[in-house]
């Protein structure tokens, strides 16, 4: 398992694996949305917590369909399935991949997203363990719907089609937890909302991942 | 003894549902004019809402439909994993688009309303919000139907999607609740005591509910009885180039 799970971070790391996107995606991001909704600080700092917690969620959303597909097209899927290792723990896995080559490095640098937009300076502790809490169900929901949507050919628009629904109770609390903390109010409720949705969500998301794996591989 | 799940096989549903359907959507159809014109025509105006609290005559039975649809999808995609009767993934697959239109008509109807009474189409309310939340758990529904090809593997998802969906859908609802406190009333109607609306409002309302329910079971009839026949038609297409 640990070897699948190098495997999978080498893949990503080296050149095609498209490491670094999800990155410069949330780079542009937090870019684009001053110059959209203008630069005044007051504005900016009141959105700042929704957007960062948005272009977070849509930089994990871009990178799901690499989850599975190179996989499975060249087969190695398949492999896996029948490898001897249980298929609920290959799905845990790759979830963890991606959430250590996507998820981690947005978490990373969210404070700097925070400083562009003029998140309140009480905030950012709140941004990144919300982040560091909440980000872990953005990977294994998305790990689910990339599982669903493995062997179709146009899965790019579905997936978010089928996963931006299942997404929304994670933003709603992780979003609230930053909103919060830049209000300087207390946060218990939403943060431990939000770990709850993690914790259940990788505790018991696996096993669907994995089956609808199976029905897709038949 | 007859047992419910004789209706798991094809011949007997379809056999069933020949004399069953014409007297479903008859009645549907009888139950739903009687509730409506009685609600829009026979009932007193609101002394403050005046005549547009009429349109609760479509928006609660459609908003309750839009709900129950999805309960029978999440319902049937079990009975389909644990059972495996096509009838039952081929009945979820039939409800979906109604539970779609029966959100829709909840949705422009409650807008409808919501203009004059609230002064604004759209609020940033928890129903509403859990409502369109509840259409776009539709849409994704019938998008992953119909991106998929082989039907076995296309009811298997689905039925999948909807079980997690509807944990998903769950907690999307408290979290619009927790998220922002709402301008929408609480239930109109309500089993405990000292409930708000005059029998002259409840009583033309459960007739509604009632059609919206029946007019609900006869599409998912005649849905599913299509599925049925379109699989046939594709198994005989399949034998004459067998043959």
């Amino acid at each position: 398992m640990s070897a699948l799970l190098i495997r999978d971070l080498r893949l990503a790391l080296r050149a095609g694996g498209g490491f670094g996107l999800g990155l410069a995606f949330f780079l542009i991001l937090a870019v684009l949305v001053p110059l959209g909704v203008g630069p005044d600080p007051g504005t900016l700092a009141r959105i700042a917590p929704g957007i960062l917690w948005l272009g977070a969620l849509l930089a994990c959303l871009l990178s799901l369909d690499r989850i599975f597909a190179l996989d499975f097209e060249d087969g190695s899927l398949d492999l896996l399935a029948t490898a001897p290792v249980p298929l609920e723990a290959v799905v845990t896995i790759k979830a963890l991949a991606h959430w250590l080559t996507t998820a981690l490095p947005l978490v990373l640098v969210s404070p700097l997203m925070g400083l562009l937009l003029f998140l309140p300076a009480e905030a950012y502790l709140w941004l990144i363990l919300s982040l560091t809490l909440g980000t872990p169900a953005l990977s294994v929901i998305g790990t689910f719907g990339a599982a669903l949507t493995v062997g179709l050919k146009r899965g790019g628009l579905l997936v978010s089609l089928l996963v931006l629904p299942l997404y929304i109770p994670t933003l709603v609390f992780g979003a609230e937890v930053v909103a919060r903390g830049a209000q300087g109010l207390t946060v218990a409720t939403p943060l431990a909302l939000l770990s709850g949705i993690t914790f259940g969500a990788v505790a018991l998301l696996p096993f669907a991942s994995a089956m609808v794996l199976r029905i897709n591989l038949r | 003894m007859a047992s419910l799940w004789e209706y798991a096989n094809p011949l007997k549903f379809m056999r069933t549902t020949d004399w069953l359907l014409p007297v479903v959507s008859v009645a549907a159809l009888v139950v739903t004019s009687i509730g409506l014109i009685w609600g829009f025509f026979f009932t007193p105006d609101d002394f403050r809402q005046g005549s547009t609290v009429k349109i609760v005559f479509l928006h609660v039975p459609a908003a309750m439909m839009a709900i129950n649809a999805w309960v029978m999808m999440l319902v049937a995609s079990l009975v389909w994993l644990i059972r495996r009767h096509h009838v039952s993934a081929l009945a979820a697959k039939a409800a979906a688009p109604i539970g779609l239109t029966m959100t829709l008509i909840g949705l422009i109807t409650g807008a409808v309303w919501g203009q004059p009474m609230w002064g604004t189409w759209w609020a940033w309310d928890p129903r509403l919000t859990s409502f369109l939340i509840l259409l776009l758990f539709y849409l994704g529904y019938l998008a992953l139907w119909s991106a998929i090809e082989d039907p076995d593997t296309g009811a298997d998802l689905t039925a999948v999607l909807c079980l997690v969906g509807s944990v998903f859908a769950l907690l999307s609802r408290y979290a619009a609740i927790f998220w922002n406190q709402g301008l929408h009333q609480g239930a109109s109607l309500s089993l405990a005591p000292g409930t708000r609306m005059d029998w002259a409002y409840k009583a033309p309302l459960y007739t509604c509910m009632l059609g919206f329910g029946l007019i609900f079971v006869a599409l998912v009839l005649a849905g599913t009885r299509t599925e049925i026949r379109a699989r046939r038609m594709k198994a005989l297409v399949a034998r004459e180039r067998m043959a």
